[in-house]
């Protein structure tokens, strides 16, 4: 499963704009096509469309181990509810409850969940890193579920929802486009920075360990400090996912760790196209838009997975590069 | 002396004895399962997601057999062709177009046969689970239990199902086959084995074993349609700690972590005795990662 970073193959390039030029035109379109979204769309959409950032947030942060370190994470329900859980126990001891406090408590928490799960998991490769890390987000799971006198158990932790706050300057209450906002800032950088990560020389490293392992060690590199690094910083990203979902919708539920949600990322991976950043994004609003669609056509009741899982299983063969993959090679042509 | 003898009153024997029957039972079921789930790794290479749904829906279907003819063993048999069956097809529609691909493939290609198959059941047969009654209600005394013959049964059973496999790939053209397979799939295929045929029969048995564990465990718990992925994971940490691909070393896994889990149980809730697992799983890949009951590898 190799693809080449989306921007290197931009195709239309008859107007004689670079590459470079191409994309960042192409990143402010779509940027301001999500700002303006909340002003124009129904209340429902708008959050949909937050939700589905959120989520591509997550599928982004796994993008970084599946599409350039080669390694399947089935456990970022555990960063994700980490940082879901860290945020909740921020803004429940802190009065008033703070934004920013609630955002470092999560990525702490998810930080040192990743610190714990790569130190054990990096050893493994192929499919027993994807089933340590699967079990050990089972671990987490069992402990959130079972410790209720901290988590809430399987009630989970109801809170209200912070103001937006910078200190001495601004104090407001968030509203569903504020709150969209604020995702979609949180949600750009850390693709802005996933992006440059990837590109860095530390990024090649990690592409060099998805390509060939083992010569990438016999060239003198610590493969398993870069991977341990790789697993923390996805982790990172995907509890910063988990505290946004807190945050947007006021709770935090032990359902968020168990084994679905890592199971709903790799869908979200696949559909969008692994290796690509933004495929993730996509393959997270496609696969949310099915569901709100199934579930429309055939009512609340129906278990929308059953065609979702179809349409999963022949994406796999028919179309293993995913959406962004697909796109791609049509633009191409 | 009289310190040490206070422990050791202390220590509840009888409990201790009851979870060792009642490790020794799961551990049987838990080994059927995970027998299926080795087989299927070891010649194909594919980590089956979809095996605790096969598990999940051979109980299913058991539920409907015993409905509809109220006998237990006939829903048994039963079962498990229906889901043998079933695995072929899924085999050939959803992974035989993956032979050759990178791995992952066929890995995510099985979670999302898991997926359809478990939201199958929520929808076919609602969220709440069903009783499967058990067929034998003979019991015996065990210190203050009265306790059924019928979990010794599926000890038993189970193991005769896993022995009886075992003849099967040492002494059976097709078990040859298979191990022919396992061993060298190019020089298998030379020699005229049919091999993507091979990988079909062993999907389905694997699948059909699957199912009769599911079903000879559903009187113990009831049939619930999450029940699958609870035991695929203990099947994976079965399968991780006896070494990959090796019958005998997931059988005596199987045992050894439920017997672990039972012991735990004395002392915590049975939803933190599975931790116990986990921790296994986690010395072992940290310490022995072929496997505990594995040959050390030279």
């Amino acid at each position: 499963m190799t693809t080449t970073p989306l921007d290197k193959s931009m195709p239309f390039n008859r107007a004689g704009l670079s590459h470079t030029a191409v994309y960042w035109i192409g990143f402010c379109v779509v940027m301001v096509v999500l700002t303006v979204a909340p002003l124009v769309l129904p209340v429902f959409w708008a959050k949909f469309v937050t939700e589905c950032l959120i989520w591509g947030l997550l599928a982004m942060s796994s993008d970084l181990l599946i599409g350039y370190t080669g390694m399947v994470s089935f456990g970022h329900s555990a960063f994700f509810g980490l940082g879901m859980y860290g945020a909740a126990g921020a803004l429940l001891h802190t009065h008033p409850p703070n934004l920013w406090l609630a955002i470092l408590a999560g990525l702490g928490g998810a930080a040192g969940c990743a610190l714990f799960v790569a130190y054990f998991s990096t050893r493994l490769r192929d499919i027993y890193f994807a089933i340590t890390t699967l079990i050990f987000s089972q671990i987490f799971y069992v402990i959130i579920f079972t410790w209720t006198s901290v988590t809430g158990g399987e009630n989970g932790l109801i809170f209200t929802r912070p103001h937006f706050l910078i200190p001495f300057l601004y104090d407001v209450r968030f509203t569903t486009a504020t709150m969209h906002w604020f995702v979609l800032a949180a949600v750009a950088g850390s693709y802005l920075i996933l992006r440059r990560i990837t590109q860095s020389p530390f990024g090649m490293v990690l592409q060099s360990i998805r390509e060939n392992e083992a010569r990438t060690r016999a060239i003198g590199y610590p493969v398993q400090s870069y991977k341990i690094v790789a697993v923390m910083l996805s982790g990172l990203f995907a509890g910063l996912a988990g505290v946004l979902y807190a945050v947007q919708n006021e709770f935090a539920a032990p359902d968020f760790v168990y084994f679905i949600t890592s199971g709903d990322t790799v869908i979200f991976n696949v559909m969008g196209g692994i290796g690509t950043l933004v495929g993730p994004i996509v393959g997270a609003g496609f696969f949310q838009l099915l569901r709100e669609l199934f579930s429309r056509l055939f009512g609340e009741q129906f278990p929308y997975l059953i065609p979702l899982g179809l349409v999963f299983i022949a994406m796999i063969i028919f179309l293993p590069q995913g959406l962004m993959g697909w796109a791609r090679r049509w633009l191409n042509k | 002396m009289h310190e040490f003898a206070a422990i050791l009153q202390s220590i509840p024997i009888d409990e201790i004895l009851i979870q060792t029957v009642n490790g020794v039972v799961t551990g049987m079921i838990l080994a059927l399962v995970a027998s299926g789930l080795t087989l299927i790794f070891g010649i194909m290479d594919v980590v089956n997601f979809a095996h605790g749904e096969l598990f999940m829906l051979g109980a299913y279907i058991g539920v409907v057999v015993i409905a509809e003819t109220g006998n237990f063993w006939l829903a048994l048999v039963a079962s498990s062709l229906t889901v043998a069956i079933l695995g072929a097809a899924l085999q050939i529609v959803a992974l035989r177009p993956l032979i050759g691909r990178d791995p992952l493939n066929t890995i995510l290609a099985t979670f999302g046969i898991s997926l359809v198959l478990q939201n199958f059941a929520l929808w076919e047969f609602g969220p709440s689970a069903r009783k499967v009654s058990e067929p034998l209600n003979a019991s015996f005394q065990l210190f203050y239990l009265t306790y059924p013959w019928y979990r010794i049964v599926i000890a038993g059973l189970s193991a005769a199902i896993i022995g009886g496999f075992w003849l099967f790939l040492k002494y059976g053209k097709y078990g040859i086959w298979i191990r022919a397979t396992t061993q060298d799939r190019v020089m298998a295929q030379a020699m005229g084995i049919p091999v993507p045929w091979v990988y079909t029969g062993v999907f389905a048995i694997g699948a059909g074993m699957a199912a009769a564990s599911g079903m000879l465990f559903a009187p113990l718990v009831g049939v619930n349609h999450t029940m699958g992925l609870d035991w695929v994971l203990k099947a994976f940490i079965v399968v991780v700690v006896g070494g990959m691909g090796n019958l005998g070393g997931s059988v005596a896994a199987a045992i050894f972590v439920s017997l672990l889990e039972a012991y735990a149980a004395i002392w915590v809730s049975p939803s933190q005795a599975v931790i116990v697992s986990f921790v296994v799983l986690i010395l072992t890949l940290l310490f022995r990662p072929t496997g505990l009951f594995a040959p050390t590898p030279r």
